[in-house]
């Protein structure tokens, strides 16, 4: 047993590291240092960039472009990259819709989609949540209708992140209204230049446009942008759910959130004594770097067993759990820490570039939207709640 | 970065779950508890013979020369079995002390007689007003003849009512708190001047109110360097902990798959409780719990002898923390999980509750550890 790195897993991280000093653009490091909105060119350029180097995919098997790392280097390559204030990869494409082509998809599907999902050519979304169905997504009222060789699609999907970028979403509709709900869901890729296809912004209570509604108006696709068989989208979207492990944590953002934390609680003062050296929010700092410190050990004793071919678990419905409440904690924390100066509400502080005389401490402006905003962390992805049931259902056997 | 057991490791967890399973089953236990000393001399020699009793202790001394995560992997077992014989005051706090700062003669003398289950150790060192903080001693040696003379008391000696010896930490300069003039001594039992009040704890094991008063030693009976021993007394309270860390992993971990089987078996309006979501997402809870500490008592483990004392220490207090807490949620929700029958004296589970309630207040609580781990900077 030992709880260090190897020699190369060592030099592996300083390859890492080196790397993204190296190439992550000085705007885009600061802008996600700093809780500023990224632009849409700025996630394709850091993409691309990731990819030319051969690291655009770290979790893919080597014949679809990926690297060929272990769970530890993987984790290693998320950790370093966060605490180097890369932006966060997203799931959509790499971690969502990517594995599913290569499990499920076609060839000539595998042939197009997969590259593009490399080199971010694609931004894909999810269709998946409906406005009646949440938790309970095996309810959903999308429906697919094979016409000669076209599908038709009708339906609303929303809570889609990042849709006003994407070109291309993968869909669950209804393809057979007789069969019981989970099985007569399938699975399909739009492209959203299609007539039919509008997407609608939903403003949340940070002020942000994050997440949207996206209507389906007999949207026509050809018949093969089906996924796999008619009826096992609820299939495909269960493994898609379950895929992403390594990362589901967050835990190397968090690590470099904590340490934004300490550096916040250390400049802001309680008469004259730094906050992060008053007893009570020193103790909540440290008990939430404790529970940290647990979850990255839990973390790593699953990286080892899958290295060791042992399958996760519903252990990953644990990361889930313990990540999500403690990114939410983080948050809650740095709101906390600046005091009064967490009330001011000014998007405009949070634009790149904005040269403004920023309203107290230039870090506050983020702070009570972002805690405001990570409430979702917890509901999205299969609520907490959901989390708990798989846990107790499919690992303790309830 | 390698979780897996060696050799060893997975021979020492084998023997030891072996041994629990069929030596201490409830009844077993209970009828151990109500005997002699509230303990198993028979089994302290079992422990012995399957040289469990010297795993730190190098060969040439009787031991097998393992590590403190060798360590680790006995104690957890133990913890499943809520096994009660003095095995955390004689081996890893005694019998550490000497291997830490025993000179070759007073390691000759003590660890083969503890490998050989022949001598049980106890270190004195809380007061009645030091709580957990490490430096507060007030229990003086003062320069007597050829040796000195120790007078002050000793609270809550955790196995100190069978102790054959006692290492005793006091003062031969400063006052209480001063991290420097705290030495150790040798203390044997039937010393004069020095009286051993013993009782039972909550949990069933066995403790002591232990006085000095004028007792005498000779110079010999220095146990590593004179006004130098702070570093020895915080290694060995770090290694208790670590070590009350690895127990409570086994502890809830069999608290965990009792109360998990009663949830099934137990029927109420005509269904397994079980089937009630409240308490399904109670367990999944306990069941992170659970995981939480146990990756924090293998970090404690592996840290326990570390080179780097604030490191170690940082670590330590860290599994502390996480222990603790997981200790009490797991323990009060299995508790209320079970209803009465959960604290009844007939019923195990409530005596799991009990042996975590006793670790959270052993060698440092959670608030003594969560202030020190954020006091020590990373």
């Amino acid at each position: 047993m030992d709880l260090n790195y190897t020699a190369e897993e060592q030099a592996f991280a300083a390859e890492v590291r080196a790397w993204v000093r190296a190439n992550l653009p000085a705007e885009t490091r600061h802008a996600v240092e700093h809780h500023k909105r990224l632009r849409k060119e700025q996630y394709v350029d850091w993409q691309r960039r990731l990819a030319d180097h051969g690291w655009g995919a770290p979790s893919w098997p080597t014949q679809f472009g990926g690297p060929g790392w272990t769970p530890v280097q993987k984790h290693i390559f998320d950790e370093v990259l966060s605490e180097e204030h890369a932006p966060q990869p997203l799931p959509f494409g790499l971690n969502m819709i990517g594995p599913v082509i290569m499990a499920f998809g076609s060839k000539a599907q595998q042939d197009h989609y997969l590259p593009r999902i490399l080199t971010q050519e694609d931004w894909w979304c999810q269709g998946f949540s409906e406005p009646g169905s949440g938790s309970d997504l095996a309810s959903l009222r999308s429906k697919a209708v094979l016409d000669g060789d076209q599908w038709v699609i009708n339906g609303q999907k929303t809570w889609t992140t990042l849709a006003q970028h994407a070109n291309i979403i993968f869909v669950l509709a209804r393809t057979d209204f007789q069969a019981k709900p989970q099985k007569g869901i399938s699975m399909f890729l739009v492209d959203m230049a299609l007539p039919g296809v509008t997407v609608r912004p939903i403003i949340t209570v940070d002020g942000e446009h994050e997440v949207n509604e996206v209507f389906f108006d007999d949207v026509r696709i050809p018949k093969d942008c089906i996924v796999g068989e008619p009826g096992q989208g609820w299939t495909y979207a269960k493994f898609l759910l379950s895929h992403e492990r390594t990362g589901i944590a967050r835990i190397g953002r968090s690590k470099a959130e904590l340490r934004r934390l300490k550096h916040i609680a250390a400049t802001e003062t309680v008469d004259g004594v730094p906050l992060i050296d008053t007893s009570g929010f020193r103790e909540k700092v440290a008990g939430l770097e404790i529970e940290l410190m647990a979850l990255e050990l839990t973390n790593l004793r699953m990286l080892a067993a899958e290295k060791h071919g042992q399958a996760p678990g519903a252990e990953a419905n644990m990361l889930k759990i313990k990540g999500s409440e403690i990114q939410q904690t983080l948050t809650e924390l740095m709101m906390e820490a600046v005091g009064p100066y967490a009330l001011p509400f000014d998007p405009q502080a949070r634009e790149q570039g904005w040269n403004g005389e920023p309203i107290g401490p230039d870090y506050a402006a983020p702070l009570a939207p972002d805690y405001f905003n990570y409430r979702k962390v917890t509901i999205y992805g299969g609520s907490n709640e959901i989390q708990r049931n798989i846990l107790a259902k499919a690992h303790l056997g309830l | 970065m390698d979780f897996s057991l060696s050799d060893t490791q997975q021979m020492l967890r084998d023997t030891a779950e072996r041994l629990v399973r069929e030596r201490y089953g409830f009844e077993e236990r209970k009828r151990i508890l109500a005997g002699p000393g509230g303990f198993s001399r028979e089994l302290w020699a079992t422990y012995a013979e399957l040289g469990l009793l010297g795993i730190e202790v190098a060969e040439d001394q009787g031991g097998i020369g393992g590590n403190f995560q060798d360590l680790a992997i006995v104690l957890e077992a133990f913890g499943r079995g809520l096994v009660v014989e003095p095995y955390v005051p004689t081996v890893v706090l005694g019998a550490g002390l000497v291997n830490a700062a025993g000179s070759d003669a007073q390691k000759a003398d003590i660890l083969p007689r503890v490998v050989g289950g022949e001598a049980y150790l106890a270190f004195a060192h809380g007061e009645p007003k030091s709580r957990y903080t490490l430096a507060h001693v007030a229990t003086s040696a003062t320069a007597d003849g050829d040796g000195f003379s120790l007078t002050g008391d000793k609270a809550v000696v955790l196995g100190g009512d069978v102790a054959d010896l006692f290492i005793v930490s006091a003062r031969t300069a400063g006052k209480a708190g001063d991290t420097d003039g705290l030495s150790l001594f040798l203390v044997p039992k039937d010393a004069a001047g020095l009286t051993v009040r013993g009782y039972p704890t909550v949990d069933g094991t066995r403790a002591a109110e232990v006085s000095l008063r004028g007792a005498k030693v000779g110079r010999d009976a220095l146990l590593g360097p004179e006004g130098g021993a702070f570093p020895l007394i915080a290694q060995a309270l770090d290694r208790g902990a670590a070590a009350l860390c690895a127990e409570a992993v086994g502890v809830m971990t069999a608290l965990n798959e009792l109360t998990l089987d009663y949830l099934k078996t137990r029927t109420q309006f005509g269904v397994p409780i079980g089937s009630f979501q409240v308490l399904q997402h109670h367990m999944a809870d306990m069941f992170i719990a659970q995981e939480q500490a146990r990756s924090m008592a293998i970090l404690a483990a592996s840290r326990a002898d570390s080179a780097d004392a604030a490191a170690r220490s940082r670590a330590i207090s860290a599994a502390k923390v996480q222990v603790g807490k997981s200790a009490r949620f797991i323990g009060q929700q299995s508790v209320q999980m079970h209803g009465g029958i959960g604290i009844t004296e007939e019923y195990v589970a409530g005596h799991y509750f009990k042996r975590l309630t006793t670790i959270d207040r052993t060698f440092g609580d959670v608030d003594f550890h969560l202030t020190r781990f954020a006091t020590l900077a990373a």
